[in-house]
């Protein structure tokens, strides 16, 4: 082991991990206009595209049990922005610093540790997550999509869909060859999820046989947990269990992201 | 071709020396099969400039990356700065400068902003860092350009910049594989300058390279290697005492098969190597031993007579040239 897991190395430098962070935030502040535009304003597009135009049409039928077709999408929306920077922001970058630009050579050669670089970038990918979900979230309320003071808690669920979807696609980049595999994971993965799994509609109308699909992935949790929040119908039981299975994703996530860099870049 | 008498190893089993920065003991890399670094003995001592010299694939970049502790030891001993790299190893490289032989640079960030961000990675105060980025863009000349970004600088540039960044923490070892590779000959010559004041000021130097004469410019002592081990250590002068004579007389044909020749000027060198395009004697006399060539009849295209450098050293332990 060659991380920095040695206590009196912790004591002379404590959290490394910062110091990765602090990288990244500021690369964060360099492209501060374009983390704009991708944090909030197209989810803003969907919002008003599908909510009010669609909306209009759906809210007819009252497929949705009386929620405004405009109140249903936003946490939906909100939370698959978060799935689309965690998955996007783990995957060039990550590889970039492995083998283009190669940020992460130079910070293994200094106190910083395989692991520190994970829970660095993985937490400057949550905080752009972050900001523009707080953003998205705050202009939704102002346009009257969210319903219920308890919306505030819908963060909650931003952050554990950004950290889950980053840490896996982190693994997932940290074993890539080349970029040619994240097509396959963009068209192959995140945009079924943002279709099929509870953003635009319920996935009670998925066919029966697809239905254990949708609740396999994180993203569905996500959104039914946001949409809890948002509607203020939250309740313990099934609100815990979506924020553990998010949870459990984060640590299984988290733990290759770290074995697969170590394996990568400690030779 | 290892010379037993020639890797002398101080094998005295004394407790830690103070100034023993590095020591490593049967040292070996291996990467499944193939070993990379097979089994040297090392010891460099504070203050020095020690090199490792050999040709590409000798398991320099190796070695040195387990001394900078980001590759795990798979045989043997290893300890810099009297600590084990597979314990300490975030202790021991917040006290090691790494130039690596790839540029990780930050080409999006500036100038400045590299030397500050890596200072950071160090731990140190926020206005430390500032300060230091500053006192280092005067030590790598790069004041001027502390604003631009990375990507358009020279090669020369980037290379000082690389250097001034693995100072940040006020190293007490710098490590640098193949510092020069690469560059012109004017940027190597500044490149050397810095390296020979840091060498001034105290800093031990490690470094790697394929170029003799940045070995012979920069080393106070270095090993040759080849395939993975130590085939013969010293300082430059005392490895071309012992592995070559004093002077080299080259002699061009423009012919393919140069063993003709090659028998007619037999036993006017002590040693002769045959090399494409040209003849190689090792005397002691260049000028006597080139008339003794003519008076045989041989006639080459052209003749020089040059002292031996450490390339004749390498040629000689392993027969083969070091830049191929």
């Amino acid at each position: 082991m060659v991380t920095a897991t040695a206590p009196s190395a912790r004591d002379r430098h404590p959290a490394p991990a910062l110091r990765v962070l602090e990288y990244f935030l500021v690369v964060l502040r360099r492209t501060f206009r374009g983390t704009i535009f991708g944090g909030f304003l197209s989810p803003l597009l969907y919002l008003v595209a599908l909510g009010y135009g669609l909306g209009s049409l759906v809210n007819h039928s009252n497929g949705l049990g009386g929620v405004p077709y405009v109140e249903f999408i936003a946490p939906g929306v909100l939370v698959a922005t978060a799935m689309q920077i965690g998955v996007f922001d783990a995957s060039y970058p990550v590889l970039g610093a492995i083998k283009w630009q190669r940020q992460y050579h130079a910070m293994l050669a200094t106190p910083v540790g395989v692991r520190d670089i994970v829970v660095g970038h993985i937490t400057a990918i949550t905080i752009r997550a972050l900001l523009g979900g707080v953003v998205f979230l705050f202009v939704a309320a102002l346009l009257g999509a969210i319903p219920s003071w308890t919306g505030v808690f819908a963060i909650v669920a931003v952050l554990l869909v950004a950290v889950a979807y980053a840490a896996a696609m982190f693994a997932i980049a940290a074993n890539a060859e080349g970029d040619t595999s994240f097509t396959m994971v963009f068209r192959l993965g995140v945009i079924p999820m943002f279709l099929f799994s509870g953003t635009f509609f319920p996935v009670e109308q998925l066919p029966q046989w697809l239905q254990p699909v949708a609740y396999v992935v994180p993203l569905f949790h996500g959104s039914s947990l946001a949409r809890d929040a948002t509607l203020g119908t939250m309740s313990w039981g099934p609100d815990l269990v979506h924020v553990a299975y998010l949870l459990l994703w984060i640590l299984v996530g988290g733990w290759l992201a770290t074995r697969s860099l170590r394996r990568r870049m400690v030779l | 071709m290892t010379d037993p008498a020639a890797t002398t190893q101080a094998r005295t089993g004394q407790p830690a020396d103070a100034d023993l920065m590095i020591e490593a003991v049967g040292l070996r890399k291996e990467f499944g099969a193939f070993v990379a670094v097979d089994g040297i003995d090392v010891q460099v001592r504070r203050g020095e400039a020690f090199g490792f010299l050999g040709p590409n694939g000798a398991g320099k970049s190796s070695t040195m990356r387990m001394i900078g502790c980001v590759s795990p030891v798979s045989g043997g001993t290893l300890r810099v700065l009297g600590m084990d790299p597979d314990r300490d190893g975030a202790r021991i490289r917040a006290r090691l400068g790494v130039v690596p032989q790839q540029d990780s640079l930050d080409g999006e960030l500036t100038v400045r902003d590299n030397l500050y961000i890596y200072a950071r990675y160090f731990g140190l105060p926020r206005a430390k860092c500032r300060q230091l980025a500053d006192e280092l863009l005067e030590f790598a000349n790069l004041t001027d350009r502390a604003d631009s970004l990375v990507d358009p600088l020279s090669g020369g540039m980037k290379r000082r910049l690389t250097i001034a960044r693995a100072l940040v923490n006020q190293p007490e070892i710098l490590l640098l594989d193949e510092p020069t590779t690469g560059l012109d000959p004017q940027a190597r010559h500044v490149l050397w300058d810095r390296l020979f004041r840091l060498k001034r000021s105290g800093v031990t130097l490690v470094l790697t390279t394929h170029y003799m004469d940045e070995a012979e410019q920069l080393c106070d002592r270095l090993v040759v290697m080849d395939h993975g081990r130590i085939a013969a250590e010293g300082s430059p002068r005392a490895l071309i005492e012992q592995w070559s004579t004093r002077e080299v007389l080259e002699l061009r044909f423009d012919e393919d098969d140069l063993s003709g020749h090659a028998a007619s000027v037999e036993g006017i060198a002590e040693r002769v190597e045959v090399i494409p395009d040209r003849l190689l004697l090792y005397v002691d006399d260049g000028e006597a031993a080139a008339a003794a060539v003519y008076q045989r009849g041989v006639r080459p295209l052209s003749s020089l007579v040059r002292r031996s450098t450490l390339e004749d050293v390498f040629l000689r332990l392993t027969g083969r040239s070091l830049v191929d």
